[in-house]
């Protein structure tokens, strides 16, 4: 597979947590550079700083030092306020949880359609965009139906139709298989690459699940903060 | 997309009850205010009911409603031909206990003369007195009817007519006489004592005396002047109407205003701790959700304005089943609950005001979460 640009640049990172005697080092100096198209899976132990890079690519925790580019856009850079950062999330960036987290009082199709409000498409266009999608993913017979209502693998495709629905060129996952049977899994991550590879967008996830260790292009291990292996 | 509406639709049943417990909470609030009114409104119905300018009391009294007052019915005559005088009018004011259909009724009678000043301002229903005696026209709140018969002492009186809304400070309705059967009601004494009074050989000596003489001004005639030359003669005093009513709320409601004022202030306290509470508490049951939007991307203004429109969604809610409750028992209050649109529109601004303020907590609370709480779980 042909590999595009870079989307995600993560140079000479570090986040520490606390002063003195309380100092937690999460990351050291750590270097990452993600292609558009690429799926790779950040692994590791717990407290390894999987979770804490994760939240700083998604601009979500600011790094105590080092570079992060996004799409080209060097970020926590002094320029960003919080709104500036939540605007990048919107337009850059789509999230998936382990629990989809999906907003319960919304239907799938408004869940979809809501970050397309959020960004201002037109209700309607956002509507068929979101349809659109729940279709590709196989659960637009779902559309109506609220979150409570839908399974487990139907919830995380409607999930994935949210992060997607905006078109980010940055995908962040984190155990977005972890309620699912292995089969189920690998189902979720192939739809993910294909989306990944038509929208040009790459994708980044924190798994713990070795049944879907071979859909990623590469694993980054962490450990104590630091990059293990690539 | 009004995430507001689709959140409260989402729990209608349970938003709904929310609403209904704030609704009884506003039905108190409403109560006590109308209770508060109607007190003030009750206190004054009988000072305003004759339409009077001016006054005219026993010296060194506050008559005849803050304490009694007697003066000679003939002062009447004298007043009316004092100078800016329109008419004039004696009155007499008493309370009762008669019996009527198996109850007993505590009433108040005004005595009046017909054709001067101190009767009833409008008939509901039939007609005014037109006898010299044993007929009355009531208050429709003591349940009597035209045409029925009720005794007053030793007398059988007629009801021909009904009134609204005149009663004393303490409640009771008011029924209207003439003021030679309200005298001899205040004056007459049962028969055993009369047979008593005579064989002891007493002469019954009947000062023909009054509570009070109202008058009325001409127009463009001087108030002042006249309570001023009244207040020389040393056995009356001279009140305008102002004084009155002044005299009335200070000496006789005022405690009781106070009383339910304070209430009412400790209830609308309550109630905007309960706002405030419920509010906050349904913004905590949704930070989860509130940093799932963070993190999707929605600015601040979103997510205020799910917050912000909620609390006065429940206000509003809140405040109308409240109106709408209260409108429909009010007339079923042993006293008049008084409702001035004014006050339901204040009402509805300190709502407003208090959701908001609870609403600034919740917003508060929501604009701390951070966005990284709806991942890793």
């Amino acid at each position: 597979m042909a590999l595009g640009d870079i989307l995600i640049e993560v140079s000479n990172v570090a986040k520490h947590f606390g002063e003195g005697e309380t100092r937690v080092d999460a990351l050291r100096a750590v270097d990452l550079a993600v292609r558009a198209g690429e799926v790779i899976a950040l692994l590791g132990p717990s407290g390894s700083g999987k979770t804490t890079l994760l939240n700083i690519i998604g601009c979500i925790l600011a790094p105590s030092a080092g570079r992060v580019v996004l799409d080209g856009e060097p970020v926590f850079d002094g320029r960003w306020l919080r709104r500036d950062l939540r605007r990048l999330r919107l337009d850059k960036i789509g999230f998936i949880f382990q629990a989809h987290n999906l907003l319960p009082f919304l239907t799938a199709e408004e869940n979809v359609a809501v970050v397309l409000d959020l960004a201002g498409l037109h209700a309607e266009e956002g509507r068929v965009r979101a349809r659109e999608l729940l279709d590709y993913l196989e659960v637009g017979h779902r559309a109506k139906v609220k979150p409570a209502l839908l399974s487990g693998g139907e919830a995380q495709r409607v999930a994935i139709a949210r992060a997607l629905a905006n078109r980010p060129r940055i995908i962040l996952a984190d155990e977005p298989t972890a309620a699912l049977d292995g089969a189920r899994a690998g189902l979720v991550m192939d739809l993910m690459r294909k989306l990944a590879v038509e929208q040009e967008a790459c994708i980044v996830t924190v798994t713990h699940d070795e049944k879907i260790f071979d859909r990623f292009d590469r694993l980054i291990h962490l450990r104590d903060g630091r990059l293990a292996d690539a | 997309m009004n995430l507001a509406l689709k959140d409260i639709r989402h729990g209608l049943f349970r938003f709904v009850l929310t609403c209904f417990g704030l609704g009884l909470l506003m039905t108190v609030v409403l109560a006590m205010i109308g209770i508060y009114n109607g007190l003030v409104s009750d206190a004054l119905a009988v000072v305003k009911a004759p339409v009077a300018d001016v006054w005219v009391v026993e010296a060194g009294t506050k008559g005849p409603f803050a304490e009694a007052s007697s003066i000679p019915a003939d002062t009447r005559d004298a007043v009316a031909r004092m100078p800016g005088v329109a008419e004039a009018g004696a009155v007499n004011y008493q309370n009762v206990e008669a019996f009527h259909a198996g109850r007993t009724l505590r009433i108040y009678v005004v005595g009046y003369e017909p054709g001067r000043p101190g009767g009833p301002q409008a008939i509901a229903e039939g007609r005014g007195i037109g006898a010299s005696h044993f007929e009355l026209v009531a208050d429709r709140k003591t349940g009597l009817l035209p045409g029925e018969t009720i005794r007053f002492g030793r007398k059988r009186f007629t009801v021909v007519g009904l009134v609204e809304g005149a009663m004393n400070s303490g409640g009771d309705p008011a029924v209207y006489v003439t003021l030679a059967d309200a005298m001899a009601l205040q004056t007459e004494l049962d028969p055993a004592a009369q047979r008593v009074q005579a064989a002891r050989g007493a002469v019954s000596v009947k000062s023909a005396s009054v509570a009070a003489v109202i008058a009325r001004m001409a127009p463009g005639a001087d108030v002042d002047l006249l309570t001023a030359t009244v207040r020389q003669w040393k056995h009356l005093a001279a009140m305008t109407q102002a004084e009155q009513e002044e005299l009335l709320l200070v000496s006789v409601v005022d405690k009781a205003r106070r009383q339910i004022g304070l209430f009412l202030g400790i209830l609308l306290s309550v109630s905007a701790v309960v706002i405030a509470l419920i509010i906050y508490t349904m913004t905590m049951e949704k930070l989860k959700q509130i940093a799932t939007l963070k993190l999707i991307g929605a600015p601040d203004r979103t997510i205020v304005a799910l917050i912000v429109q909620q609390a006065l969604i429940l206000g509003a809610s809140g405040w109308a089943i409240g109106l709408m409750l209260i409108l429909s028992v009010k007339d079923y209050f042993p006293r008049r609950v008084v409702l001035e649109p004014f006050n339901v529109m204040v009402l509805a601004g300190i709502i407003a005001a208090v959701c908001l303020l609870s609403s600034a907590l919740g917003v508060r609370a929501a604009m701390k979460v951070d966005p990284a709480t709806a991942l890793g779980s």
